[in-house]
């Protein structure tokens, strides 16, 4: 039977073409690979060959015919020992795929099906069991604490970054590292973070876990293409089958005095991309727990670390194995009035601004989400519910920040409990000047949660 | 038509160049099925064919081991048949259908088989470079004398990572065979008009890595070539660079135009280098085939390739709830 040369779709949205030209006539032996016809597309002109080999039979289609679409059929190919007037085929099995049974509808939460409110049940349970010993520890003292129990732990789990080694770490948080697991577990790379963290994802493919330290996550920024495209993207492109179980961490935020390009709060770029889990915490048993739980994680986490923090002491657990799940908010101090939502450094500020309302009269809740994804909506709703009022406190930039997101989230599901606007307390809106004035005007301070708080609370 | 150059006939025995042209060949059609299943709308967005390449990746896979390692770009279809994917599996992916590689979330460009170390199918130029260095970084580790070989072209080769990653590899003497299919175009930029390096390869000498320049039209020379990175390589020398220099005889894309190129120049690669028709000559010549044979093969690989065509055409499309699986490998994306 002869068969039907269909008009070629040559564009990824092309729909219809013109046969602009034939290069065969009827009787012509064709090969593969050989060009038949040239057609207009949407784009350009292209030539179209043959896949089949046999005689043309018939062509359909008069050079010169615009508008014909996409799969009518435009000649028909004989085969060895057919004539021209051979059956024509059936017209060709329609391109889109078979519509057998209707399939299941997604079940997806869209923005419409979402439940106004209220809050699922929040999860209170302590971080550790009441009575557990303690020690005062500063937040670098537990991060090496983490990384070193998980590498004892896990023989796969190796720390790769600038000066990590050696040098002891550009912040100390390696420390002692190198002499403890050796040269084939702490590596000192080469300054090449888009190489580096490249290679530490494929190591990830390939069965290990890698901690990526950045010296800064300033300087991730040369890598985001192997975190965004490499490492959260491919486990959703494999279809499950590989992914990269690994940690990027750093000092994230601003520092003190360096300017522009060293400080700069990176938690809502992470926090956008689906496939990554973001961690920022602030205190040191927090630092501790989810680092972790992040190291053991099989996912790509981003731990967001800030250097003013690290030589901050908390107390620590004296446990075991001590970890923190991701996705469960903590509640450093309850309160009726205002539900103030913070996470990282925002956190003492958020703290000290409750301090100071508290002396005038006003009771803040004070909520550390700890993880921006997973985040613990459920913490902050039920709060809001309660307060009937928020302020959202962080470093970052305003224009598509957490802050932003989780007004977002409360008008939709608690709109009727909102006694006032949500109001995002923000790093301003400009690069980070040097001047030291300057600094501390970009700078969110906790005097600047108090206003917002007193405005949200019409006092 | 011009003459092919009469090759010399190598010392290589029948089954091993029955065994390259069936794979070579088995490429080159799945390929011209991909193009006309483009052409019909079922399979949609980029679509970038390796015809023309097919003895690059056929010779270097005949110098692999079990349980080595490989990467590559978006052209990615030769790659994945070469190392043993079912042709099935790579067709449904193509038509983003629940029977491909990754069950349709993937197309084209990201494919990947864990079960034949086939690490993708990467569609970033060059990222696939410090990815297959680090595969080879998790070998090493390891201890387990497995080579990775990394695929990328001569476009790739002017990205900023590859240089960063020969560093470390060399640095950390990693078991990469570093693999630069060069086919002399970048899109619509010839390597003319991209570098004046006379050759890529040697770009490796500034790392202290060694390397050499392969005819990619050849298949035997290739796998030699593969052979002594291999050797090298699991000796724990480090990384290895192969320049293959080949052709691909199709657009950059489905869309491309080809505005850069001559026809002549094409067919002139076509009509004196195929690399198929080169093992058909050593075949016929040698004795190994006749006419017959090889028309039996083509029947047997066409077989295969319109079995795979079907298949991807009758495998559903993926069920809705696939959008929200695989987004994270313990649990269920949350939402607000
Ligand atoms: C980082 C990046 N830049 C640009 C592109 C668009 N692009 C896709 S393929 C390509 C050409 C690459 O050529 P080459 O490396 O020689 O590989 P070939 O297509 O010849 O196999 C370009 C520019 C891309 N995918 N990624
Ligand atoms: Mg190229």
């Amino acid at each position: 039977m002869a068969t039907e040369i269909l008009m070629p779709a040559l564009s990824p949205t092309m729909e219809e073409g013109t046969l602009a030209k034939w290069l065969v006539k009827e009787g012509d032996t064709v090969t593969s690979g050989m060009i038949l016809a040239e057609i207009e597309t949407d784009k350009a002109t292209m030539e179209f060959e043959a896949v089949d080999e046999g005689t043309i039979g018939k062509l359909l289609v008069a050079e010169g015919t615009s508008g014909v679409k996409v799969n009518t059929a435009i000649a028909l190919l004989l085969a060895e020992g057919e004539d021209a007037s051979a059956e024509a085929p059936k017209a060709a099995e329609a391109a889109a795929p078979k519509a057998d049974a209707p399939k299941p509808e997604a079940k997806v939460t869209s923005a419409v099906e979402t439940p106004p409110h209220p809050a699922r049940a929040a999860d209170t349970t302590p971080d550790w069991p009441e009575g557990t010993k303690m020690k005062t520890m500063t937040v670098r003292e537990a991060l090496r604490e983490a990384m070193a129990e998980e590498m004892e732990r896990d023989e796969t789990v190796f720390l790769m970054g600038e000066e990590v080694g050696e040098y002891q770490g550009a912040y100390k948080i390696s420390q002692g590292l190198l002499d403890q697991f050796g040269a084939k577990r702490v590596i000192d790379t080469p300054i090449t973070e888009h190489g580096f963290a490249g290679i530490a994802v494929g190591a990830a493919f390939g069965g290990l876990r890698p901690i990526v330290e950045f010296m800064t996550f300033n300087f991730a920024m040369q890598a985001i293409d192997h975190i965004i495209n490499s490492a959260a993207k491919t486990l959703y492109m494999s279809g499950g089958q590989m992914g990269a179980p690994m940690v990027f961490r750093g000092p994230n935020g601003a520092a003190a005095r360096v300017g522009a390009q060293h400080s700069q709060d990176y938690a809502a770029w992470y926090a956008m991309v689906p496939g990554l889990k973001v961690v920022m915490p602030y205190s040191a048993a927090d630092a501790k727990g989810l680092m972790k739980t992040a190291i053991r994680d099989p996912n790509p986490v981003i731990f967001l670390e800030n250097e003013i923090l690290y030589g901050r002491s908390f107390d620590v657990p004296v446990l075991e194995d001590f970890t923190i799940p991701f996705g469960k908010a903590k509640i450093w101090r309850e309160g009726t009035d205002v539900t103030i939502v913070s996470f990282g450094i925002g956190v003492a500020h958020s703290l000290e601004a409750a301090d100071k309302l508290a002396k005038e009269g006003i009771s803040a809740e004070v909520i550390d989400l700890r993880t921006l994804r997973p985040l613990d909506y459920d913490t902050v709703l039920t709060s809001v519910m309660k307060t009937n009022r928020c302020v959202t406190v962080e470093e970052g930039w305003p224009v598509g920040s957490i802050g932003n997101h989780l007004s977002a989230t409360i008008m939709e599901r608690a709109f009727d409990y909102l006694d006032a606007p949500v109001i995002n307390c923000t790093g301003k809106d400009v690069p980070m000047p040097y001047a030291a004035n300057l600094e501390k005007l970009a700078i969110l301070t906790s005097d600047e949660v108090v206003a917002a708080v007193k405005k949200v609370t019409y006092r | 038509m011009a003459a092919r150059k009469v090759p010399d006939l190598p010392n290589v025995s029948k089954d091993d160049l029955l065994k390259y042209y069936r794979e070579m060949l088995l490429i080159r059609r799945f390929e011209e099925k991909a193009g006309q299943l483009y052409g019909m709308g079922l399979i949609g967005g980029f679509c970038h064919l390796y015809i023309g390449q097919e003895a690059v990746v056929v010779g270097l896979e005949a110098a692999a081991e079990e349980g080595d390692k490989r990467i590559t770009s978006y052209r990615d279809h030769g790659h994945m048949l070469a190392c043993g994917m079912d042709p099935k599996g790579v067709m449904a992916e193509l038509t983003g259908r629940e029977g491909g590689y990754s069950r349709g979330k993937g197309g084209s460009m990201h494919m990947f088989s864990k079960e034949k170390h086939f690490y993708g199918g990467h569609g970033i130029v060059g990222a696939q470079v410090p990815l297959g260095a680090g595969l080879a970084f998790a070998d090493k580790y390891k201890g387990n004398g497995r080579v990775t070989f990394t695929y990328f072209g001569d476009g790739a080769a002017n990205q900023g990572q590859v240089y960063e990653t020969y560093n470390m590899a060399e640095l950390w003497d990693l078991p990469v065979v570093f693999v630069i299919e060069n086919n002399q175009y970048a899109m619509g930029t010839s390597v003319k008009r991209s570098t004046k390096s006379p050759s890529l390869w040697q770009r490796g000498a500034a790392y202290g890595i060694e390397g050499e320049a392969v005819d990619g039209m050849d298949v035997l020379a290739v796998k030699e070539a593969g052979e002594r990175a291999v050797a090298y390589c699991r000796a724990g020398k480090g990384p290895y660079i192969l320049e293959v220099m080949t052709y691909r005889y199709r657009g950059h894309s489905m869309s491309d135009p080809a505005k850069y190129r001559s026809r002549e120049e094409v067919q002139k690669m076509r009509e004196e280098r195929d690399a198929i028709e080169h093992v058909r000559d050593l075949l016929m010549q040698g004795g190994h085939a006749t006419d017959e044979d090889l028309k039996a093969i083509d029947k047997e690989i066409k077989a295969i390739v319109n079995e795979a065509a079907e298949f991807a055409k009758d495998s559903p499309e993926p069920d809705p709830a696939e959008l929200w699986t695989d987004i994270y490998a313990d649990a269920a994306p949350q939402t607000a």
